[in-house]
């Protein structure tokens, strides 16, 4: 098992080195001069060419990219140039806010996904499970703006429950913040909940077929044993996983919803970080992100392992 | 309800059973009846298709979802099984009747430790629940049953894993069993060990058991009474020696004809082969099923024959049963013509030499390993084999599975790497790497593959597969390939239309066929045959190792023939040589070897097949254990850890010497010839030239 | 069962007529098959069908709720409704395709050569594309476009780099089951050049599951153009794109709701359509 976490976290740095080389390089090939972006339209050649060499800009690239690992892993993640203030404690607010909006989605969407898929596998083929399964299948693709500004017309407009805006103020508590996630997490859900939901029927059907399930009826034990025991255990070992796999579908659909939403989170954040072109906080925000789902997989490899005898044991 | 003046345990009456497939109603089982006294073990024989799994699982009431019991009675012991809700089967499963399953590994949940899974169903308290899982492990041998207990079911081996599920099966004390295929995942020598102790146990404790299976051999060794199933039917049933001894039904007398026996060889008879294909399962028929296979089908086979009563309480499907009953007309085919012995000129030249080989496979290197740079460890699946194949000779490997024998095959037609070692072919050196063979070698090496699903590409015609070999190897251009195609599906009994096919519209059988055409297509010297029958049906192989002996004869060709059964190895090789572990044990012609001295392990190997001509119980050697993982490094023999007959030291930590016998057998151990000689128990060579009439 | 039909089938043909009347078995997934065929329409013949232009302005007509003239009513500029999201559909659907159709030949033609021949060379594109896909889909898009620039050739190169990846995992992981099967080895045996042994040998073995990775790739490409284009960072004004369509008529929705929610719901009956019918595809290749 410690062989395996340990090639596991080797993955994950891996991943990490090979990942953080490819956004710096995206966002080296953006557009425009950074020197001019920051001293504005009508600084001097002077000026401009002091503020590269003091910004390490006229350095070959591989240095660049030595130093800018450097400052990221100290915890010197720079100055926005669009907002002048310091990227680091600005982007864990707006990450406090995300991981907010991420507990609502979790809570409202992964157990009520279990028990639709879980009742769609037990029925294969029934009418419960043609229903469920159409209906995840048309949720599942649906973009989250689609579904966003839907869900604002009855809730927001028609019946006036929730607020259509959810522009939390900066620190706000949860319980402050807390009506105004709930449409933003209810439309981010619609797609983790079809998704997370059609897995576990997957999961189930497979486990169904399998002989130790057999061998578990024909010992004469209870149906409800049977299921309970034998089966979720191996049916949701996959479905664990997947949850924390599918951070990073979410994380993409939250970018949508923050955005729909008005929602202060990483999502929003990343948007305006394109549009100012403000490469520091973009690299930020990118590099924050991916850490967030390389974790979330690390720890959905360790889930699965501790699980699954077969690998823990090894 | 009928008066039933007498009560069979288990009683089955005109049972139909079929599957609902896309709204249509497909019959897998028709009118099958037959019982199963208590104390009794009744074997249910049938190739796939033959509704023999399906009649299993209907006899539990545990038909896949589509299935369905669609008219007739079961009855057990009082129990309507036909017709209890299911949820009521649920007192019966486990307490009253007991399943073991043939595939043990898939068969345990993989996640649940092994003590739980049988202590789950005791309903006893933690501890007392535990003392009694113990002690039924000690029952069914397995050795340190704590250990055993505490283990998840991958970390046991696939013989431990049956026992566990006998034991899971004894647990609540039932009246009958089901044994599905029990045996039929494990090593021969496995097989015989598991195979005795189900034997023992339900003799022991007077118990009634199914036992399903297409092994003829296990079922005259093992069942009271056997019950023939053929395309859903019952053809015959009856008291198992009878039936074997004289078999009422020509399909009976043909499948039990058609199974080599121990020691008999082509240069002696031909296999009576049965001709034709099973029907598909489903199919309706009108007449008789087995009346297009049939020798002796007549007109009245047209009309579908009623299960006629012989006397000694035996059944049989035949509208002639009464004539081949008192003698009148034979129901064996007319004596098959015996083939030339091959003219066995001494001096023959070798073709293929391969001396010291050896195969290593790298394991997947730790952390430790690849942080320090070091070789990542290696498993040696071939260690320094050496023989040789004369021209026009047939050399029989035959191992258990993981011996290598494969591994070997595909060294020597360059399909895997070597670590050491050198071929000769053909008066040249054989390069171990396929690139570096010419276009000719490739030619003269052709090989046909165990498994006719994969054999064969899904997406390509018959005709394109056997035209590609004609244009590569022969340099045909494609009209010409084309016409010649047609010639080789007719050498190897294919009608034209054939060519037009897809793998998926032949039978497992013809699918063989086309594969044995396409490595003859460029009349190579030497075929690699690996396991060419062992994917097939009992009913179909002897047509197909007929097949191969006959397009050998016509060429000419050299073959090494792999296999894990004596039985055909023996057929079909002039010379036999025996693997276990890498290393081979024993070389001997054909007869030689199924004569004393013999080697240890190949003596195991011939007391655990069971026999077809007469009962002789259960194997006398049972060895100790099961083959040692292939990570686990033997000094010495490395058949000392099981071998009945181990000196002491000597065999742990010493090679063994070669030994030469003045009968041409070279074998491989510490006891030399008087030894051997005295420690071998019985003969089982029988000279079939001198029992043919 | 379909298998068994299939293998009955002997040219390609017939077996194209088996897989479209499996699709029609289930009415979900012909449901899907006719949105599909009906949008693919729209985007062939889409101009000729559109009553007017997609950026004629009819400033009298402006702000218009479905009628007669304008089914689905006129934007905010006088644009009519309808024909905008006729001819969006040409703008989505081409988008789309063409990118899914780059991400196939690439990620089949990549993932072939890695599975078959396995070593250093996988192991480094596996890596390379492992941290790609550590990005998730939406930020690499985001990241790329940033670097690109909005262009509908920067988001036809988003589609394949995003996709390939994908797509060569699957081919890959099928290779790597198929080369080891026997055929495989008796085409090798009887001395089958690399190109007859891949192309030949092994790719036909890809192609159901191809087929169905293909259409579910086309599902989310539209997902993603759309996404794209309400995010603003997509195809730019004033195209008739359907994402960008709701961005632009969100901030007059309660006046003229129906400027936003034709455009929406075309994407959301485009995306369930394609998806029905990936899954029938999915069901009647694999076989369940």
């Amino acid at each position: 098992m410690l062989r395996y976490v340990l090639r596991r976290l080797g993955f994950l740095v891996l991943t990490l080195i090979l990942t953080s080389m490819i956004i710096f390089a995206m966002t080296q090939l953006l557009p425009g001069d950074t020197a001019r972006v920051i001293l504005g339209r009508e600084a001097g050649e002077g000026a401009l060419e002091a503020l590269r060499e003091e910004l390490g800009l006229n350095d070959p690239l591989p240095l660049q990219y030595g130093n800018w690992l450097i400052h990221f892993f100290t915890g010197d993640w720079g100055v926005s140039f669009s907002t002048r203030s310091a990227i680091l404690p600005l982007l864990m607010g707006r990450l406090r806010n995300s991981l907010m909006l991420t507990v609502v989605i979790l809570f409202m969407s992964i157990p009520f996904a279990i028990l639709l898929g879980l009742s769609a596998g037990l029925r294969e083929g029934k009418l419960l499970d043609n229903l469920i399964s159409v209906g995840s299948l048309s949720v599942v693709g649906l973009p989250e703006f689609v579904s966003g500004l839907v869900l604002i017309q009855i809730f927001a407009f028609g019946l006036g429950w929730f607020p259509a805006n959810s522009s939390i103020r900066i620190g706000s508590s949860f319980l402050e913040a807390l009506p105004m996630l709930i449409l933003p997490a209810l439309t981010a859900t619609l797609v983790l909940l079809a998704y997370v939901a059609r897995l576990t029927r997957a999961g189930v059907i497979e486990e169904l077929k399998q002989p130790y399930v057999r061998t578990a009826d024909l010992k004469g034990l209870p149906r409800r044993t049977v299921i309970l025991k034998h089966v979720l255990r191996n049916a949701l070992t996959p479905t664990i996983t997947v949850i924390a796999i599918s951070f990073g579908w979410m994380i993409s659909g939250l970018i949508v919803v923050e955005n729909v939403f008005n929602y202060p989170g990483l999502g929003r954040m990343l948007l305006f970080a394109i549009e100012r072109r403000d490469l520091p906080l973009l690299q930020g925000v990118t590099m924050l992100t991916v850490v967030g789902f390389a974790l979330a997989n690390l720890a959905a490899d360790l889930i699965y392992a501790t699980l699954t005898p077969r690998i823990r044991l090894s | 309800m009928t008066e039933r003046n007498h009560h069979p345990l288990l009683e089955i009456k005109d049972l139909d059973v079929a599957y609902r497939i896309r709204g249509s109603v497909r019959r897998v089982l028709r009118g099958v009846s037959l019982r199963v006294e208590s104390g009794s073990i009744l074997g249910v024989v049938g190739e796939s298709g033959s509704g023999k799994t399906t009649l299993a699982l209907a006899i539990l009431r545990y038909l896949p979802k589509e299935g369905f019991i669609q008219a007739g009675e079961i009855w057990f012991d009082e129990h309507p099984i036909h017709a209890l809700p299911l949820e009521q089967m649920r007192t019966i499963w486990g307490k009253e009747i007991a399943f073991v399953p043939q595939d043990p590994s898939s068969s345990l949940n993989p996640s649940i430790k092994i003590g739980e899974q049988v202590a789950e169903m005791l309903h006893l308290h933690p501890d007392d629940a535990r003392a009694r899982v113990i002690q039924l492990f000690k029952t069914v041998q397995l050795a340190d049953p704590e250990h055993v207990a505490n283990s998840y079911p991958h970390q046991l081996s696939g013989g431990m894993q049956q026992r566990v599920l006998i034991a899971m099966a004894l647990n609540l004390k039932p009246k009958l069993l089901v044994l599905d295929e029990p045996t039929s995942n494990l090593d021969t020598t496995t097989q015989a060990a598991v195979l005795k102790l189900i034997c023992d146990l339900i003799r022991d404790r007077g118990m009634a058991a199914i036992y399903v299976t297409h092994n003829l051999r296990l079922v005259r060794q093992v069942c009271d009474r056997v019950a023939i199933l053929y395309a859903g039917e019952l053809l015959e049933e009856g008291p198992t020696q009878q039936i074997f001894d004289q078999p009422n039904h020509p399909y009976t007398r043909g499948l039990l004809d058609s199974i080599p026996r121990l020691g008999e060889n082509k240069s002696h008879m031909r296999l009576r082969s049965l001709e034709g294909r099973i029907p598909l399962s489903g199919e309706p028929t009108l007449g008789c099923n087995y009346r297009s296979r049939c020798h002796l089908s007549i007109e009245i086979c047209e009309q579908h024959p009623a299960l006629f009563e012989l006397s000694g309480s035996r059944v049989s499907r035949c509208h002639r049963w009464d004539e081949i009953d008192r003698g009148e007309i034979d129901n064996r085919k007319s004596s098959a013509e015996s083939i030339p012995i091959l003219r066995t000129s001494k001096k023959r030249l070798p073709i293929l030499g391969i001396e010291d080989i050896r195969v290593d496979f790298p394991l997947q290197r730790t952390f430790e390993e690849f942080i320090g740079r070091k070789q990542p460890r290696k498993v040696q699946a071939v260690g320094g084999v050496k023989f040789e194949i004369l021209k026009g000779q047939t050399l029989g490997l035959v191992g258990e599975s993981g011996s290598g024998k494969t591994t070997l095959a595909r060294v020597i037609v360059g399909l895997q790497d070597t670590a050491g070692g050198t071929m000769r072919f053909l008066s040249s050196a054989l390069p171990s790497r396929l690139n570096g063979r010419s276009m000719e070698t490739l030619r003269q090496l052709q090989m046909v593959f165990q498994n006719t699903d994969e054999a064969l590409n899904p997406y390509q015609t018959v005709e394109e597969i056997l035209r590609r070999p004609l244009q590569r190897m022969l340099g045909k251009n494609r009209t010409a390939a084309k016409r010649d195609v047609l010639f080789l599906l007719d050498s190897v009994q294919l009608s034209a239309e054939y060519a037009k096919r897809l793998p998926s519209q032949l039978s497992g059988g013809e699918r063989q066929r086309v594969a044995i055409a396409r490595a003859f297509a460029s009349h190579p010297t030497l075929l690699i045959a690996d396991e060419p029958v062992s994917s097939l049906d009992a009913s179909v192989q002897a047509a197909v190792l007929n097949l191969l002996n006959d397009m050998q004869e016509k060429d000419g060709t050299a073959a090494l023939f792999i296999s894990h059964d004596l039985a055909v190895v023996g057929y079909l090789a002039d010379v036999i040589a025996v693997i276990y572990r890498g290393q081979l044990m024993e070389v001997a012609e054909a007869h030689e070897l199924f004569k004393p001295p013999y080697h240890p392990y190949t003596e195991a190997l011939l007391s655990a097949i069971p026999k077809i001509e007469y009962k002789n119980g259960h194997a006398k050697i049972q060895l100790k254990g099961e083959i040692p993982s292939p990570l686990e490094k033997l000094e010495g023999c490395p058949f000392h850890t099981r071998c009945p007959h181990r000196l002491g030291e000597i065999c742990d930590q010493e090679q063994p010497p070669w030994r030469t016998l003045a009968s041409g057998k070279r074998y491989f151990c510490h006891i030399d010839e008087d030894g051997l000689q005295k420690l071998s128990q019985d003969n089982y060579f029988r000279d079939y030239a001198e029992l043919k009439e | 069962m379909i298998r068994v039909a299939l293998g009955a089938a002997s040219t390609s043909t017939r077996r194209l007529k088996i897989i479209i009347a499996a699709l029609f078995q289930r009415p979900s997934s012909s449901v899907g098959v006719i949105i599909v065929i009906l949008f693919a329409f729209l985007s062939i013949f889409g101009p000729a069908l559109a009553p007017y232009g997609p950026n004629e302005q009819i400033a009298a007509d402006a702000r218009q709720s479905p009628s007669i003239k304008h089914w689905f009513g006129t934007d905010q500029l006088g644009r009519d409704v309808f024909s905008r999201v006729i001819l969006g559909a040409r703008e989505v659907l081409s988008l789309a395709g063409l990118g899914t159709l780059v991400a196939v030949f690439f990620g089949s033609f990549i993932g072939m050569l890695s599975g078959y021949f396995g070593g250093f060379l996988d192991e480094v594109i596996m890596r390379l594309f492992d941290s790609l896909l550590a990005l998730p889909a939406m930020l690499l898009a985001l990241l790329l476009l940033g670097t690109l620039g909005p262009s509908p050739g920067g988001l036809l190169i988003v589609i394949s780099v995003v996709y390939t990846p994908i797509v060569a995992r699957v081919v890959r992981s099928v290779v790597l089951r198929t080369k080891t099967k026997a055929f495989v080895d008796a085409a090798r045996l009887q001395g089958e050049s690399l190109g007859n042994i891949l192309f030949r040998e092994i790719f036909p073995s890809t192609l159901p599951v191809l087929a169905v990775e293909a259409s579910l790739r086309f599902s989310y490409a539209i997902f993603l153009v759309s996404s794209l284009g309400f995010l603003g960072v997509g195809v730019q004004p004033p195209s008739p794109d359907w994402g960008l369509m709701v961005k632009e008529s969100r901030a007059f929705v309660t006046q003229m709701p129906w400027a936003m929610y034709f455009p929406a719901g075309a994407i959301a009956v485009v995306v369930i359509g394609v998806n029905l019918a990936a899954d029938g595809l999915r069901k009647a290749l694999q076989d369940d």
